[in-house]
C-alpha cells in the first residue's frame, strides 16, 4: 500500500506556507502533501497552528508567503467555494449539520437535486433519500429512515454523515479536523473505519489530532507541527507512539511529565 | 466485507408506532388544537356556528390572520421575527388607497405598486439585520412604530386630516381585476346549490351564504404553496437550514442572507395581501388596521409548531393555528360565555403550545 502510494504525485502540496495575523506568525514555514489513496496526519499540540494550516488549506486563510500546487498546478484559493469546487472538502469539528434538519435534508443542504422545469423544478426528496440511505449504508450506518433528525444521531455517527457528504461530492481530498476529538472509544473506532474505507477509494485524507493512538491506528505518514513549524514528516513504522508524543509536546517538558506521571500519558 | 449483509436492519430498531411518528410532524399540535377546540364549541355553543354561514363567518376573520401567520411561520422556520407586520398593513392599506382614490390609478397598477412597495419595506427591514447582526426583534419592533406613526401622518396629509380615506369602493368597483380581492368566489356555484336546495336559502330563494369570500381562498392557496415551497423546494430547505443554524448553512452554500430577505420581503407581501383585501372589503383604509395582528400571528404559527428559535415548524400548522384563532373569537359569540374570555384563552393556548413544541424539539433533537 505504501509503495504505491509513494509513486503516485501528490493531490495538494504546500511548499513553506506563512500565514501572518498582523504582528503574530501563526505559521512559520510548513510544508505538507497528501496522496490519493493515503492518510497523512497532522499532529500538533493546542496552538501548535493546525487549525490555521488547515483553514490555508480549505480556502478560509490566504497564505502571506509559500505556494500551494494542486495537481501540479500552482493555485490561489480566494474562498472557501473555490478550495471546494476544486475537491478540497473540510470536515470542520461543528460539522456544518443541523440537529433539527433530517439526514437527507442535511446531507443535500445547498447542493439540492432537483427534478422538473421552470415553476415546477422542485427537490428531488425520493432520489435524495434513496441516496442518503444508500451513502450512509455503504459507511455502515444503518438509518431508521432518511428523515431522522441528526439530532438523535451519535457524535461517530454525525462525524460519518459528514464525511460520506463530501465523499459524495466528489471530494479528491478529505480534511477532517479532530473527528475523534469528542468521541467514545467504540464511536472513535467507528470514524476510523470510515476513514479507511474513505481511504480506499483513493481520496486523500489529512487527519488532524492531536492524538497519537487514534493517529497511528489509520495513518500513512504522519507531520508535526510545533509552533508554527513542521518538526518533520515520518512514515508509518518508521516512529514510535513515544517519539510522536514527545515531538508534539516539543521534546524536553513532556519528557519531564512523563516522569511525574508514571509515563501514563 | 460485504455490503450487502449491512442492509439488515439494526435488530435494537423497533417499528415505529403510528402516534411516535405523528409526534414528529411540527403541525401535530395545531390540528390536535382544532379537533380539541371544535369539540369545544359543539358541546357549548350554538349548533348555529357549525352551520355552513357559521363556518364561513369565523374562517374569515382566520383567513385574514391566517395570510399574514404563513408569512410569519416561513420567517420564524427561516430564523427571523417580523413584529412590524400589523403596522404593515396599515401602511400598505394607505399605500394602497392612496393610489387608487388620490392617483386614481386602475388596480392592474395599484395592486403591483404595492406589493412592490411592501417588498421594499420588507427589504429594508430585512437589510438591516443582516447588516448590523442585531436581533430581528428589536429591528423589526423599532419599523412597528414607524410604520405605524408613517400611516397616520401619512392619511392626514392624503386626507387633509383624517385618519380614514374612503372612497376606495366606488374608484374599484367595475375593476375587472376586484373580484379576485373582494366579495365572494363561487357565487354561481352557491346560487346553483341553492336551486337545487341543497343549501340554506332566503325566502326568495337566493342563498343565504353567497359565495366563499375570496380571502378564504387566497389563505388556502398560500398554505398549500408554502407548505409545498417548505417541503418540496431548494429554497424550503435552505429557509429550514438558514432558521437552523446560520453558520453551518453558509458554510454549506446556502445563500443565507438572500433566504433571509427575500423572507422578509414574502412577509411584507403577506401584509400587503391583507391589507389590499380588507380595504377593498371595507371600501376605506385607516390607520388602526392590522393593529396588534403581529403578534396574534407569530401566536399563530407557534401554535403551528414554529419553534422561536427557527430552524423547525410548518406552514400548514400555521394554518389550523389561525384557525383555531378565529374559532375562538367568533366561537364565544355564540356560547354563553363572556367573550373577554377570548384574550384569556388565547395566552393559555400560546403558553401550551410554546411547552409542546420545547418537548417536542427535545424529543427530535435528542437533547435531553
Amino acid at each position: 500500500m505504501l509503495d504505491a502510494t509513494q509513486n503516485n504525485a501528490p493531490i495538494i502540496q504546500m511548499n513553506n506556507i506563512e500565514k501572518h495575523f498582523g504582528n503574530i506568525i501563526a505559521l512559520a514555514g510548513v510544508s505538507f502533501d497528501v496522496r490519493p489513496g493515503e492518510c497523512h496526519c497532522l499532529l500538533g499540540d493546542n496552538g501548535a497552528g493546525k487549525s490555521t494550516f488547515i483553514k490555508t488549506m480549505s480556502g478560509v486563510h490566504q497564505p502571506t508567503k509559500g505556494e500551494i500546487l494542486f495537481e501540479g498546478q500552482p493555485m490561489n484559493f480566494a474562498t472557501p467555494r473555490d478550495a471546494m469546487e476544486a475537491g478540497i472538502a473540510t470536515v470542520f469539528q461543528d460539522l456544518a449539520m443541523i440537529p433539527l434538519m433530517s439526514v437527507t435534508r442535511n446531507f443535500f443542504m445547498g447542493r439540492e437535486p432537483t427534478k422538473g422545469s421552470g415553476l415546477l423544478k422542485r427537490f428531488d426528496v425520493d432520489h435524495a433519500n434513496q441516496v442518503t440511505m444508500e451513502q450512509m449504508r455503504q459507511m455502515g450506518i444503518n438509518l431508521r429512515g432518511p428523515d431522522q433528525a441528526v439530532g438523535t444521531l451519535s457524535g461517530g455517527e454525525r462525524q460519518t454523515v459528514a464525511i460520506a457528504r463530501a465523499v459524495y461530492f466528489g471530494a479528491k481530498v478529505l480534511i477532517l479536523d479532530e473527528p475523534t476529538s469528542a468521541l467514545g472509544v467504540r464511536q472513535t473506532s467507528n470514524v476510523l473505519a470510515t476513514i479507511d474505507k474513505v481511504r480506499a477509494q483513493g481520496i486523500g485524507v489529512v487527519f488532524i489530532s492531536h492524538n497519537v493512538r487514534h493517529a497511528l491506528a489509520v495513518g500513512d505518514r504522519f507531520t508535526v507541527l510545533n509552533r508554527g513549524k513542521t518538526l518533520g514528516t515520518a512514515k508509518r513504522g518508521e516512529i514510535t507512539p513515544e517519539q510522536l508524543q514527545d515531538l508534539m509536546a516539543g521534546g524536553q517538558e513532556m519528557a519531564q511529565l512523563e516522569g511525574s506521571l508514571g509515563g501514563t500519558v | 466485507m460485504s455490503e450487502h449483509t449491512q442492509t439488515v436492519a439494526d435488530e435494537r430498531i423497533k417499528n415505529e408506532p403510528f402516534m411516535t411518528r405523528m409526534m414528529k410532524k411540527p403541525e401535530l399540535g395545531a390540528i390536535a388544537g382544532v379537533i380539541l377546540v371544535t369539540l369545544f364549541f359543539l358541546i357549548t355553543a350554538d349548533p348555529v356556528m357549525f352551520s355552513l354561514s357559521g363556518v364561513m363567518n369565523f374562517m374569515t376573520p382566520a383567513a385574514q390572520l391566517g395570510i399574514l401567520a404563513i408569512g410569519a411561520a416561513m420567517l420564524m422556520i427561516g430564523g427571523e421575527f417580523d413584529l412590524s407586520i400589523g403596522s404593515m398593513v396599515a401602511f400598505a392599506g394607505l399605500f394602497f388607497g392612496v393610489c387608487i382614490v388620490t392617483w386614481g390609478l386602475p388596480l392592474i397598477f395599484a395592486i403591483p405598486l404595492t406589493f412592490a412597495f411592501a417588498a421594499g419595506v420588507g427589504a429594508t427591514n430585512g437589510m438591516i439585520v443582516i447588516r448590523s447582526g442585531l436581533p430581528s426583534f428589536i429591528v423589526t419592533l423599532a419599523f412597528l412604530f414607524i410604520l405605524r406613526g408613517l400611516s397616520l401622518v401619512g392619511l392626514k396629509a392624503a386626507t387633509g386630516g383624517s385618519t380614514q380615506l374612503r372612497g376606495v369602493r366606488d374608484a374599484t368597483e367595475n375593476d375587472f381585476l376586484a373580484p379576485f380581492f373582494a366579495g365572494d368566489a363561487f357565487g354561481g356555484l352557491f346560487l346553483w346549490l341553492a336551486e337545487n336546495g341543497w343549501v340554506d336559502t332566503f325566502k326568495n330563494g337566493n342563498p343565504k351564504v353567497p359565495g366563499v369570500p375570496v380571502e378564504i381562498i387566497w389563505f388556502i392557496v398560500l398554505a398549500l404553496i408554502a407548505t409545498y415551497i417548505l417541503l418540496r423546494t431548494p429554497a424550503g430547505n435552505w429557509i429550514f437550514a438558514a432558521g437552523g443554524d446560520t453558520n453551518a448553512a453558509s458554510n454549506s452554500g446556502v445563500p443565507v442572507n438572500r433566504v433571509k430577505i427575500t423572507l422578509f420581503m414574502v412577509t411584507a407581501c403577506c401584509a400587503a395581501l391583507v391589507a389590499i383585501i380588507t380595504v377593498m372589503d371595507a371600501g376605506s383604509t385607516d390607520s388602526r388596521r392590522g393593529f396588534q395582528k403581529e403578534f396574534e400571528a407569530i401566536i399563530a404559527a407557534v401554535i403551528g409548531g414554529c419553534l422561536l428559535t427557527g430552524g423547525y415548524g410548518s406552514a400548514i400548522g400555521a394554518f389550523f393555528g389561525s384557525i383555531i384563532f378565529g374559532m375562538v373569537v367568533i366561537g364565544l359569540t355564540y356560547t354563553d360565555f363572556d367573550q373577554d374570555w377570548f384574550q384569556v384563552f388565547l395566552g393559555g393556548m400560546l403558553l401550551i403550545a410554546v411547552l409542546f413544541n420545547n418537548a417536542i424539539r427535545k424529543r427530535v433533537t435528542g437533547e435531553r
